[in-house]
Order: C-alpha cells, then structure tokens, then sequence
C-alpha cells in the first residue's frame, strides 16, 4: 500500500504489524503524500467525514429515546426534546446535521466539477460518490419521516408514489413499499430500519471511496499529475491534518449558528403538527437539498417523464466522465468550460429556487427552461466543449505556478523575464 | 473456452450454480414478502357511513384502509356539469353516469392519482377538487382534467345498505 516499506520501531509493534499491517496503514496514512497546492475546497472530504461521524453519534443516541410507531413517534419526538436530559440539543445536531452534510456535499461535488476530479484516472472514485450521495438522500428522506409530522407523513406520500409511475407494476411495487395501502405505521417501522442501516453503508463506501483515492492520490487545482513523492507533494501529516482541521473548525462555526441560534429555520413549521392522512398541507415541500431535483419532477406534465427526468437528473452525473471529453482536468485551463461551469451553478441554485415556490405561471416557465438547460449542460455542452474548445497551456509541474505565482504557464514566464 | 468439448465436470458445475441459485431465490422470497400487507393490514373490514345529515353541495372525508374516501352530495348543476361533457374532452375519458351510478351521490378516493395528495374540495379551474402539491384540477365527477396526474379519482366499491348508509369496501 505504501509507496516505501515500513517497520515498526518497536519489538512489540513490529510482532504485532507482522500478524496484522494496521501500523503499515496508519503509516501509509500519515506520509501519504499530497499535492502542495490543494487549496481549502478540498478540506469537504475530512469535513463530511466529520458529518457523517456526527449523524451515526448523535443518531444511535437518538434511537435510544424514538419510538418507531405510528401512535407514539411524534410524542417521542418532544419527549426526545422537552424531557431527555440534552435531548434538544442532540436532536437539532442531528436534524441541522443532515443539512450541513448536504451543504458539505454540495461543495465537494462542484469541486470536482470545476477541478475535474471525475476524469481519468479517478472514475470509480467518482462514481462511488454518486452511489453516497444517492444513499444519503435515501437516509435523509427516511429520516424526515421519523418525527411523523405532517410534512413526514405527505412527503413520504409524495416520494413512495413516485414509483407507482413504473409501467405495470407500480402500484404493486408502492403497495409493498407502504406494507399496506397508505403510508401508516409498517411504512413507519421499516423506514426506521432502512434509516438506521444506510449510515453503516455509506461508512463501508466512504472506506472504498478514500481506498480508490490513494491509487492515484488526490487531484490538484492546476488538475496535471504529480510525481510522488517529489517537491511537488507534502505528507498529508501534519499539512493536511492541519489544514483540514483549520477548515472543520470554520465549518463548525456554521453549524453551531443554526443549532443554537436558528435551529428550525431549515425545517417546516408543518411538521410540529402530528400526521393526519385526511388533510395534505397547503404547500409541500421538500428539504432544501432535494428542491432543485423537485423542480425538473414538477416541471414536466407528464407523471412518468417527470420521475424519469427527476432521476435521470441524478444518474446523468454517474457518466459524466465520459461526457466529458475534454482531456484538461483544471477548469483554470478551460476559459469556456469555466463559464459554462459558473451558468451550471446559477441553473441549479435557479432550480432550486423555483423548486420552493408554487409550479405555476412564470415559476414554471423558469422550471422548464432551467431543467432543459441543465440537461443541455450534461449532454451537448460537455462533449461538445471538450473537442472545440482552445484550452490555456498546461504548466510542466504544479512546482511552476507555484514558483512563478501564476497558473498560467504564459504569466508565469512573463514573470520570469519581469524578474530579470 | 469455446473449442473446448464440455466435460462431466463442466456439467457439474452448471449444475451447482443452478441449484444455488433456485435455493437462492427461494430464501430471498420470504424476506421480500414480508414487506407486502400482512394478514392484519389485508383484513381491515369495511366501513359504513351514515350520509344522512349532508345536504347538496356537501362533502364528508372518512378514512377507509388508511386513505381518505370523499362523499359528496352533488347538486343539480354540478350533475348536469359532468354529465354534458364530451368524451374527447376528458384526459381519462369515464362516463359520469359510471362513476356515480346514483348521481346525486359521488363516493371515490380522495387521492391524486399523481402522488398521492388530498385534493382540496370545491377548488380548481373546474369546480370540482383542486391538488395543492402539484396543481392537478379534477372535475364535479373527480375527472382529471388538467395538470400532471393521469388518471381521474378512483372510485372505490360500495353499495348503499340503506337510503342514509353507504358501505364502503
């Protein structure tokens, strides 16, 4: 694993590492050796490490006060809140906790938008992403349903009868879902499960994510290949872990903010009033880091190209790599794809703005022609952009623009003869 | 592999494989059935609704099987609407005369065939029920006529016991 071999000073570590290499990993872990010039949008992966460590902590805690029945889950849930000693305090990291983690991801993912991380050789970890992010949309829907608030119980409606727009089989497929014919306490019990396993899951992914990582080590913002280890790479201990941490610290100032100070603002006043399936809340709506992906549902008229669109929404992200077809990693080398990329950021943030206001009149107008836009993004501009464009020189190593100031090798010599 | 001449052994292993895999699939069946309505769920009875205090123009919502069932005591107009609209108007083309066999009377789920909603009563571009999640309009005889969802509201099988009792189920 590591690119030197490694013994144990100790007699006892060395008996031990012979039987088992977890000192060989730690070692490889500590020297594993990373560009220098990783600038603070890649300290998100240690962060949403961070976040997910805190969800499983404050969740297990949870679960020891919740209980997953439809007649007592709500009054568990101020149970959890006005009696459990700290409850309140547990409760609102874990609900902002599921924010902060999208927020996090968010950030990660246009990182490696802009950086073009995805691109060879560094796919599978990209698509193990994908998978995560999938996963974590699955563990923060079920989670929202736990407190079977209103908005628990019709956002749970909505979602399960997404799949009765699968040809044939759908209603079946709901019917089984539900383990019933509506969203009542069986949907309530395995929902409990289901949101209680996943965290475990993405943890086992996010293990094959970092694994697939240190094959080709991390991506770099001038995007070219490092040699490691060189004058171009720093061991990740003590730069990173400095680095990284320095960054978390920021990160937790954030999040405290709306634990402590705006604890429901991401969240639906809806959902203090219990479940009553007679009556749907006026206006349904998603968490906020679902609403660009409502927006493309709500923006087409049809019930099965809506849910087809929604998904493939998502699932268009897993080939990217390969829609890309531009061999330049580095948006900083791409003047096109750079604003290409930047109208990407607007479409989605658009996208997500129309997916909280009501789909009629000019909001849906706006829905549909960000949601062909967006697909336009993927699946013209993309492939298209990678043969035309004229890209900027790439520097000879990422030591250069260091060296010179510039990224741009062109800048960088001009630099150079200024000097002189 | 393909100019090679299948050998016993070669016969055996396709053998093993497909064994393994019917006794695969006949363990993972139980744990998917299990999701589906248990016998408790499946046996909840059906339910009787006394009608006799709504007057035209009124409906009553109850619950049967965990889903809400509208009850509307229709007025002559509101008949006379769904019953002079044209087939090839209709995204679901069902005669009214169908869906309410007594006309005065409209008994049918009352869930958006979209994703599941309680449509909001006396609302829409058609006089009839109005979705808020995503802006279906359903007619007098809860005929889909405008927006995402594609079938009208279902109607649900019930009898009348009496001239004031309606069974559902």
């Amino acid at each position: 694993m590591s690119d030197h071999e490694y013994t144990p000073k100790s007699k006892v570590g060395k008996w031990f590492n012979d039987r088992l290499p977890l000192l060989t990993l730690a070692n490889h872990l500590t020297d594993y050796p990373t560009p220098k010039n990783l600038n603070y949008w890649w300290t998100f992966g240690g962060i949403l490490t961070f976040c997910l460590i805190t969800q499983i902590v404050t969740g297990l805690v949870l679960a020891m006060h919740y209980i997953a029945h439809a007649d007592m889950a709500f009054e568990s849930v101020e149970h959890i809140m006005r009696d459990v000693n700290y409850g309140w305090l547990i409760r609102y990291i874990h609900a902002n906790g599921a924010s902060m983690f999208f927020l996090a991801v968010y950030i990660h993912i246009f990182r490696s938008l802009f950086y073009g991380s995805y691109k060879s050789p560094r796919e599978i970890i990209w698509i193990i992403g994908i998978i995560i992010y999938l996963l974590m949309m699955a563990a923060a829907f079920m989670g929202y349903v736990l407190p079977w608030g209103q908005m628990s119980f019709w956002g749970a409606t909505v979602i399960t009868n997404l799949f009765s727009a699968i040809p044939f089989v759908g209603e079946g497929v709901v019917t089984w879902l539900w383990g019933g014919y509506s969203v009542d306490n069986p949907t309530l019990t395995r929902f409990f499960t289901l949101h209680y396993l996943i965290p475990f899951l993405i943890l086992g992914l996010v293990v094959l994510h970092i694994w697939a990582l240190h094959v080709p080590g991390n991506n770099n913002p001038v995007g070219i290949d490092v040699k490691k280890p060189s004058k171009d790479t720093v061991p990740f201990h003590p730069y990173i872990v400095i680095k990284d941490g320095f960054a978390l610290l920021m990160f937790m100032i954030v999040f405290a903010f709306f634990v402590f100070y705006a604890p429901n603002i991401l969240g639906h006043a809806d959902n203090y009033i219990e479940a009553n399936p007679l009556v749907t809340p006026a206006h349904i709506v998603p968490e906020w880091y679902l609403l660009p992906f409502y927006a493309i549902l709500r923006s087409v008229p049809d019930k099965l190209l809506g849910v087809v669109a929604m998904l493939s929404a998502i699932l268009i992200l897993a080939v990217l790599p390969w829609l890309d077809t531009s061999k330049i990693r580095s948006a900083v080398f791409r003047p096109l794809y750079k604003q290409f990329y930047w109208i990407l950021v607007a479409d989605v943030l658009i996208l997500g703005y129309v997916g909280a206001m009501p789909a009629e009149g000019l909001y849906l107008l706006v829905a549909r022609v960000a949601t062909t836009y967006y697909f336009l993004h993927f699946l013209v501009i993309l492939p298209v952009l990678g043969l035309k464009e004229r890209t900027i020189p790439l520097p000879l190593s990422i030591t250069e623009p260091v060296m010179g100031g510039s990224p741009n090798m062109a800048m960088a010599k001009k630099n150079e003869s200024k000097i002189e | 592999m393909s100019d090679k001449k299948p050998e016993r052994r070669d016969f055996l292993f396709t053998a093993t494989y497909a064994v393994g895999a019917v006794g695969a699939a006949a363990v993972v069946w139980p744990l998917v059935d299990q999701m589906n309505p248990d016998a408790s769920v499946k046996a909840l009875a059906s339910t009787e609704v006394d009608v006799s205090s709504l007057k035209p123009g009124n409906t009553i919502t109850v619950l049967w099987r965990g889903k809400p069932v509208f009850i509307r005591r229709r007025t002559q107009e509101e008949i006379d609407v769904a019953r002079s609209v044209k087939m090839e108007d209709l995204i679901h083309p069902e005669k009214d005369e169908d869906r309410a066999k007594n006309p005065e009377w409209l008994v049918m789920l009352g869930v958006c065939t979209h994703l599941g909603c309680v449509p909001l009563n006396d609302k829409g571009d058609y006089d009839g029920w109005f979705c808020p999640c995503h802006g279906s309009h359903y007619d007098t005889s809860g005929r889909i006529r405008k927006g995402p969802a594609p079938w009208n509201m279902e109607v649900p099988k019930y009898e009348f016991v009496n001239a004031n009792t309606i069974k559902i189920g």
